[in-house]
């Protein structure tokens, strides 16, 4: 893993409901970022879910930085490597970052490194735009990744920080 | 003892089941119901929007199928704004949704068969259930989890190609559509490089179908009488009964192919189809009200239209269509089962659809949208991979909404859910001493079969768990099992 790496930033949720639009936030503002930068290596995807043509779409990547909103009791945000998984829920109508990691390494030979970054998020009702404490949240998880994009080979260190 | 045992996927927001099944104390059944819990608070929070904005505002319903809403709020605010009924627009604002609508039916009908069918097919209903999914099939049969996926891929692709994006697409305006598709885009989807083009997308639907179809030989057994039992069926049909999953009219026939409902048109739905209230349950049951609650209930999907349909307008598919029809002599096919034989018909027909319209010079036209008189109501159906989609609205002078009514594909199926749930139980656990994993499955299978959606706009707000809960006659839990 060097600064000319293919980074994939993969946010999902739904953003026509208030905080679960985090993860799909995240990736407008880090792309922006990214083009103001001038960093080229890195792409950017944004889902209402995650399902099994993403396995694909990961495929082409050394590492793969997926973003959710996040209803567990964090502080405010939260980075973890994704152990693959091929459990699955009930229906097919979502997967999640674990099963298409697991997939994609099943299917095709290139497997990403992957990690979820967990946004905290506090209200989810039929409106568009995140609360305040969320985009607090936002910000200081886009200032945490900042570095770590431009230099990911720092991600392994980064994950023993205080934000694991 | 009395034992209630209880299947529960839990802590959805707006949308999750549960399965009861009470025994007696013979072990045999004595009840069973599937809960699902249907979040209505939509039609309300669309109240005093302004109208044109409901094809967007309604994907925030449903992440899993936003462009049927789409589509569908877009046919209602058509009438609203006197651009017709499904054949008043012009000719590319109709071709670019039908060409949107067959890419949502495709991948959807892709992800069914190859992530949820053809693992309980491949590997049996009763075996380890962290290999029944397409994990399992990528393990085993490596070449059908690609296809999958990348069929999948493709009907994706195509919907934002014509919605504009993925997330909150924009492609259907009342009246028409904001964008055709471009010379680049067609022959992306044309002369992809290989697998993602558009032939190739069809020889695998059609090796799909095939795949079904060696497997029922095998497996007529199960295939014919899992949760099979008779029932009307509903769908729209284009007006000289063909299949058409985006317009027509309202056709049901009964279980023995009698036309209970024809040639109607969907904007006098009220005037045939009410929603009966249950005590047990958040979901209403539709039924047709000149046969009442009792016996005017039908199914929606791919076997219903299958029922309903006279032909099928595109060559490949009419003759799996022909093939489908002759195993019941004509009449209309009642097994549950056979629900993703129908499905797989569907998906070859839709891959044969896009295909066409792809080849359709008005896809490059400019004339993109018509107006008309407005007026204050509108109802918008289509066919979605889940079966029929109700859109009603109505509106002020101040083009404010003041009432929505859907009603969803799972809601029409609710009774015979309900009734494939109580066959399954009955044939696999009457008088059981264990109830297995493999039986608890079973009942999932047959709910599965009908692709009910729970309704997972918001991912985040938790997973979705298979709960299974055995009380007692006093209702204490003695037993849980969570997948």
């Amino acid at each position: 893993m060097d600064k000319n790496s293919k980074i994939l930033i993969y946010g999902y949720g739904n953003p026509g409901r208030q905080d679960d639009g985090l993860g799909n936030m995240f990736v407008e503002l880090t792309e922006k970022w990214a083009k103001e930068e001038g960093l080229t290596n890195l792409g950017f995807d944004s889902n209402y879910q995650l399902n099994i043509e993403d396995a694909a779409n990961i495929a082409a990547y050394d590492l793969v930085i997926f973003v959710d909103a996040s209803l567990e009791p964090l502080d405010d945000f939260l980075l973890t490597e994704i152990n693959p998984s091929p459990k699955v829920e009930f229906s097919m109508h979502a997967v999640s970052a674990a099963f298409v990691v697991k997939l994609c390494n099943d299917i095709y030979p290139n497997t990403p490194q992957s990690y979820l970054l967990h946004l905290k998020g506090y209200e989810w009702d039929f409106k568009p735009g995140l609360t305040p404490k969320a985009i607090q949240n936002l910000d200081k998880a886009f200032e945490f990744m900042k570095s770590l994009l431009k230099s990911p080979e720092k991600i392994a260190t980064a994950r023993a920080g205080n934000k694991i | 003892m009395g034992q209630k045992i209880t299947i529960e996927p839990v802590t959805r927001v707006e949308g999750h089941g549960k399965v009861t099944i009470h025994l007696d104390d013979k072990g045999n059944v004595r009840q069973t119901r599937l809960h699902i819990v249907e979040f209505r608070g939509f039609e309300r929070f669309v109240q005093g929007r302004p109208y044109w904005e409901a094809p967007v505002l309604v994907q925030r319903l449903c992440g899993i199928c936003p462009v049927s809403h789409h589509l569908a709020a877009a046919k209602a605010l058509d009438v609203i704004v006197g651009a017709g009924t499904g054949h008043g627009l012009t000719p590319t604002g109709e071709k670019m949704r039908r060409l949107m609508h067959y890419g949502q039916m495709f991948q959807s009908h892709a992800l069914h068969f190859f992530h949820l069918a053809s693992p309980d097919l491949l590997f049996g209903i009763d075996s380890d259930p962290l290999m029944r999914n397409v994990i399992g099939v990528a393990l085993k049969h490596k070449d059908l989890a690609v296809q999958g996926v990348m069929m999948r891929k493709f009907g994706q692709e195509v919907i934002k190609a014509t919605a504009g994006k993925k997330i909150h697409g924009t492609g259907a305006i009342p009246g028409g559509i904001n964008k055709n598709l471009s010379i680049e885009e067609r022959d992306t989807f044309l002369n992809g490089a290989d697998p993602m083009n558009i032939d190739k997308m069809v020889d695998w639907a059609l090796a799909a179908v095939e795949l079904f179809k060696d497997y029922h030989k095998n497996n007529k057994d199960l295939i014919d009488t899992f949760a099979a039992f008779p029932s009307s069926h509903l769908s729209l049909v284009r007006k000289d009964g063909a299949m058409d999953l985006y317009h027509g009219v309202l056709r049901a026939v009964d279980a023995e192919g009698k036309k209970i409902l024809d040639d109607i048109d969907y904007q006098d739905y009220l005037k045939y189809i009410e929603e009966d209230v249950k005590n047990w349950s958040y979901m209403k049951f539709p039924y047709l009200i000149h046969l009442g609650a009792e016996n005017g209930w039908y199914r929606v999907g791919p076997l219903a239209r299958l029922n309903t349909c006279d032909f099928i307008p595109t060559p490949l598919a009419q003759k799996e269509f022909e093939i489908f029809k002759a195993y019941t002599n004509g009449k209309p096919n009642n097994m549950s089962m056979h629900m993703h034989w129908a499905r797989l018909i569907e998906l070859l027909h839709s891959g044969e659809m896009m295909r066409d319209l792809l080849n359709d010079p008005d896809l490059q036209k400019d004339d993109l949208v018509v107006k008309g008189t407005k007026c204050h109501e509108g109802v918008g159906l289509i066919e979605a991979p889940r079966g029929t989609l109700f859109h009603h609205y109505r509106i002020n002078d101040q083009d404010q909404i003041t009432m929505a009514n859907l009603i969803v594909s799972t809601t029409h199926n609710n009774e015979p859910m309900n009734r494939a749930v109580n066959k399954v139980a009955v044939d696999y656990m009457n008088g059981q001493k264990e109830i297995t994993e493999g039986m608890m499955n079973a009942v999932e299978v047959a709910i599965r079969a009908y692709d009910p959606c729970l309704s997972c706009a918001t991912h985040a707000l938790g997973q979705m768990p298979l709960e299974i809960s055995l009380f007692d006659e006093k209702e204490n839990l003695i037993e849980q099992k969570r997948s």
